[in-house]
């Protein structure tokens, strides 16, 4: 089943695909842009992968880790489908980054990889964009880079686990104003669901609403105010963004 | 909606933070009543905001893989998973030696804040709280392994948030760290790169607070490190310390963090 959530009428409602449609809890059928999309859930903790594609760590020129490299972010950077992310003036290089999201669903702690999947609930998009222009060289990727306003974009459906026939073999794919730019599969994870559970849980304890952005593959272009930025996932949908200027956000 | 009177205080067991005054703030206390942290939104750390820590790193800053001194404000989450409140327990992880207990004002904050300037930025404060900022050492702080800082109950806070009215000066402000039978470790706010409302102004230039954050000023150079069996009592100014016990990782308390 996917379930999205929606702001219309005065109120937030749980929403649900009815054809090219959405169909709120309380029956009225809208068209998708009538709608105020919302992340698709409360979003709890936000772990996420950097240079989990080897492809893509071989494009950033980056060699192979001891460990999963995870960062945090906090809740203020989300936003739903069709929002719209600022690019700052002036930057050489923003990119969107499409993202296998993986919804906790149960507590977790010390969970082994074999049962790790037990604790999935479901599956959504990330778009989680990053300004290059930002890094620095401490506790890098530093949240002046991954965690500004509307930087991760996530949605628009939450889609059960039960719903996805086999996870490590979804196709990924980013279209910028009708491009084909980044595409991947999730076969080519360089530290697979099973195992980040079982690394994340062995030394934190894990909550329902936490998610897992499992890190993007290679084919990141830079991104510039007007653009249209879709991320798809085999099975999940497609998550729509557009980028805006600094004049959009009354900043001079 | 944050606010904060007086003393917010959350006592164990109590539905709700209470907003009493400083001498019921202190009765609850001595009752040894455990405490939950009394803020619930997001905690970001901040990292290398003392001056006594840059200079510690000195020239390293210059080399690989840092490569020049900071810029922007460093940031990091404590997750939800890490909050605690007054008495916790805190396991120490088997691997480790230690833990760093980093003693830090904690800001709470009142309404969203974004591209907050520098002159307004006490506005959008609601109070301050002690935050027991708790971290397994670790020499680099390139590319950090979550697992250091975001450990079960590694962000202790409280016992109360203070009302801004009640703190004259925030960049004056003497930090204590006392384990029993070792010299206490004393730091001030006064050393900070940053001082409050700049450290606001430059985080909200590119990222929102809203009202219930945290955000912590940065936990002092040289900070002591906790054993198993040590307890930590940590003040700023006058204000109620903040009490955190540590514990084997075999003798944590079985409930849920």
């Amino acid at each position: 089943m996917k379930r999205g959530r929606v702001a219309y009428a005065g109120a937030i409602h749980e929403a649900y695909p009815e054809g090219d449609n959405v169909r709120l809890a309380d029956g009225r059928i809208r068209q998708e842009h009538e709608v105020v999309w919302l992340p698709p859930f409360e979003v709890g903790t936000i772990f996420a992968l950097g240079l989990n594609y080897a492809e893509h760590a071989k494009e950033l020129q980056f060699s192979s880790q001891e460990e999963p490299l995870v960062f945090l972010k906090g809740p203020g950077t989300v936003i739903g489908h069709r929002g719209v992310t600022r690019r700052p003036a002036g930057v050489a290089f923003m990119h969107y980054e499409c993202e296998l999201a993986v919804v906790i669903g149960r507590t977790a702690k010390n969970v082994r990889r074999e049962a790790a999947l037990d604790y999935v609930a479901g599956y959504t998009i990330a778009n989680d964009y990053a300004i290059r222009d930002y890094l620095e060289n401490y506790y890098r990727p530093n949240l002046r880079v991954k965690n500004r306003d509307g930087g991760t974009v996530l949605g628009p459906w939450f889609v059960d686990a039960g719903d996805i026939a086999d996870v490590t073999q979804l196709e990924l794919r980013t279209i910028v104003n009708g491009t084909l730019q980044q595409r991947g599969n999730t076969r080519d994870l360089v530290t697979d669901i099973p195992a980040l559970i079982e690394y994340l849980s062995g030394f934190m304890t894990l909550a329902p609403g936490d998610i897992i952005l499992t890190g993007t593959p290679e084919g990141v272009v830079n991104v510039n105010a007007g653009d249209e930025v879709v991320c798809e996932i085999e099975g999940l949908g497609r998550l729509v963004n557009v980028i805006a200027s600094d004049a959009d956000f009354g900043r001079g | 909606m944050f606010a904060c009177a007086d003393y917010l205080i959350h006592i164990e067991g109590d539905p709700l933070p209470r907003d009493v005054d400083a001498q019921q703030a202190l009765a609850l206390l001595s009752s040894d009543a455990g405490c939950r942290a009394p803020v619930t939104g997001a905690v970001y750390g901040t990292l290398l905001n003392d001056r006594a820590a840059l200079l510690a790193l000195g020239d390293t800053m210059n080399a690989a893989p840092y490569k020049a001194p900071p810029k922007a404000p460093i940031l990091y989450l404590k997750p939800r998973n890490t909050l605690a409140g007054h008495g916790a327990r805190v396991a120490i992880p088997e691997d480790a030696t230690g833990v760093e207990v980093g003693a830090s004002l904690g800001i709470v904050i009142g309404r969203t804040a974004t591209r907050v300037s520098v002159e307004q930025a006490f506005d959008y404060v609601a109070g301050y709280t002690i935050v027991a900022d708790i971290s397994v050492p670790h020499a680099s702080v390139y590319r950090l392994s979550v697992r250091f800082r975001a450990r079960d109950k590694f962000c202790v806070i409280g016992p109360t948030v203070v009302a801004r009215r009640h703190v004259a000066d925030p960049d004056n402000l003497t930090i204590t760290v006392k384990i029993a039978g070792r010299p206490a470790f004393v730091a001030s706010t006064a050393s900070s790169v940053r001082n409050v409302a700049t450290l606001i102004a430059d985080v909200t230039e590119f990222m929102t607070l809203a009202a219930g954050d945290v955000l912590t000023l940065g936990v002092p150079h040289g900070s002591p490190v906790a054993q198993a069996g040590d307890e930590a009592t940590l003040s700023i100014g006058s204000w109620a310390p903040l009490r955190v016990s540590f514990v084997g990782e075999n003798a944590r308390d079985g409930g849920q963090p």
